[in-house]
């Protein structure tokens, strides 16, 4: 079992659609979230995913195909 | 000593030890240090800064590390530069320019990572890292050579070569990525969670990000003891320009300088400017994007340090605007073609910012503005490769002069 913590960014066309808790019928993951700010423009949320690698790594490739933006909680590491 | 009571979780405010640790374990909001600042108060003076060393660390007593056993490579006390030709150019009268183009490896990524190698050091690790575009892979190698720690530098596969050479010589473990951005980024977050290594702007972030205070303390201190009017930075993460912003209110609340506030003005490249993009639109909710810049040192499509960047803009009545790709290099030449300044393209993004922001009429003409200058051009030559166009001669004066008189027939004509 694992845990990972991330972030995702909903486009106005997706706020709508209850995509976490698809995420974790589908995947089999508990999804605890930690902080969210979902306005009917925009939303993000931050939460935490729990529970096998296999089905985390595939639950976030959904998530991205259905057009939600996934990022690591702490932003982007990578610097110039 | 260092005066560090705590981290604090800059969300939800809940205190942490001062541990190897970046993320609120509540909220999973950032932690950021906290100092005892009566104890500081207690012991600095102008007088006690004026007799440190001539870098960073004379500001050490603001700083979250142990000074005595510092990583260091002589980063900081970068001259400050009595703007006359740009100035004049612009219809300013008290322009400054902050050249940290001069740091030991040519950025001012030398003086978090300087604060963030003490720190791991302190911590027990033998190991620093971090993922990068260029500046900030050349000063963690030159750190980890300096402190005799081993490091792991991560790059994209597709890096110019320029700035590989320039992490390379220090001998780290240079790691070339093939993939995306969003998937060095991801790489480089699982690796934090499974490697015992201090990754300066993961795990060890919160004293890192400290480092960039400097920037304002030595402002401050050039001018004679006096914050500026307003200060133009670039941004990526937006780190860098939250900290200024803390720097001259620490000093202000320390009695060092007086309370004058400056404002605060970001600047992005229109190719990656998620920032000013929340700016323009009044909201403090920053939408990710795709970096698409030549201003690679400000690609950072999701800024960690978004919102707190719009809310030091608030604060300090600041502003913000974005400048166009076209007119990044315009900014590299007229600050090299006005000042002698050689700057890389954040720099440029820097100038272009500060020519917009003057045209807005948000700088009056006869107030003290500094330019924050963070990166060299030699790192980014391929950028403004156009300006080499040499007269080609025999060597023979008669050659030299024909060449000459065309070169000013063909000037006087445009």
């Amino acid at each position: 079992m694992a845990l990972k913590r991330i972030k995702f960014t909903f486009p106005t066309q997706l706020i709508q659609e209850p995509i976490i808790y698809q995420l974790g019928r589908k995947y089999k993951l508990v999804t605890n979230i930690r902080r969210a700010d979902v306005r009917e423009d925009m939303g993000w949320v931050i939460l935490e995913l729990d529970g096998d690698q296999k089905e985390i790594d595939q639950g976030l490739e959904w998530v991205a195909t259905k057009g939600v933006r996934v990022d690591p909680v702490s932003g982007d590491i990578i610097e110039g | 000593m260092a005066y560090v009571s705590a981290l604090r979780c800059r969300s939800c405010g809940r205190d942490y030890k001062v541990e190897p640790i970046n993320v609120c374990e509540f909220c999973f909001g950032p932690l950021e240090v906290v100092y005892d600042y009566e104890a500081i108060a207690r012991n600095i003076s102008r007088e006690r800064i004026a007799q440190g060393p001539l870098s960073m660390w004379r500001y050490q007593d603001l700083l979250p590390v142990d000074a005595a056993d510092a990583v260091d490579i002589g980063a900081g006390f970068t001259p400050l530069i009595k703007s006359v030709n740009l100035a004049k150019a612009l219809g300013l009268s008290n322009l400054y320019i902050k050249n940290d183009a001069v740091n030991p490896s040519y950025s001012f990524k030398d003086r978090v990572v300087s604060v963030a190698a003490t720190k791991a050091r302190e911590f027990g690790f033998d190991t620093i890292a971090c993922a990068s575009t260029g500046n900030l892979a050349c000063s963690v190698a030159a750190h980890a050579a300096r402190g005799g720690m081993k490091s792991y530098v991560f790059i994209p596969a597709n890096l110019e070569r320029g700035k590989v050479v320039g992490a390379a010589i220090y001998d780290p473990t240079l790691v070339a990525v093939e993939g995306s951005y969003d998937e060095v980024n991801r790489l480089c977050s699982e690796l934090a969670d499974s490697y015992h290594w201090a990754f300066v702007n993961i795990n060890i972030r919160p004293y890192y990000a400290e480092g960039s205070k400097t920037l304002a303390y030595e402002v401050a201190e050039q001018l004679g003891w006096r914050a500026p009017d307003h200060a133009i930075v670039p941004l990526a993460s937006g780190s860098m320009f939250t900290k200024i912003w803390k720097g001259f209110n620490e000093m202000a609340d320390l009695g060092l300088i007086s309370k004058k506030a400056t404002s605060m003005h970001a600047t992005q490249a229109a190719g990656c400017s998620p920032i000013i993009e929340a700016y323009e639109a009044g909201t403090l909710h920053v939408r990710p994007v795709r970096p698409n810049t030549i201003a690679k040192s400000l690609a950072i499509g999701n800024p960690a340090d978004g919102l707190f960047a719009l809310k030091t803009i608030q604060d300090s009545d600041g502003s913000g605007t974005s400048v166009p790709e076209e007119d990044i290099v315009d900014g590299i030449k007229l600050l090299a073609e006005t000042e002698g300044v050689f700057t890389e393209t954040a720099g440029g993004v820097a100038v272009a910012g500060l020519k917009r922001l003057v045209e807005l009429e948000r700088i009056g003409p006869d107030e003290v503005t500094v330019l924050y200058i963070t990166g060299n051009g030699l790192k980014t030559q391929e950028a403004v490769e156009e300006v080499v166009n040499p007269l080609m001669v025999n060597p023979t004066i008669e050659s030299f002069e024909a060449e000459l008189q065309k070169r000013t027939n063909s000037t006087n004509a445009r």
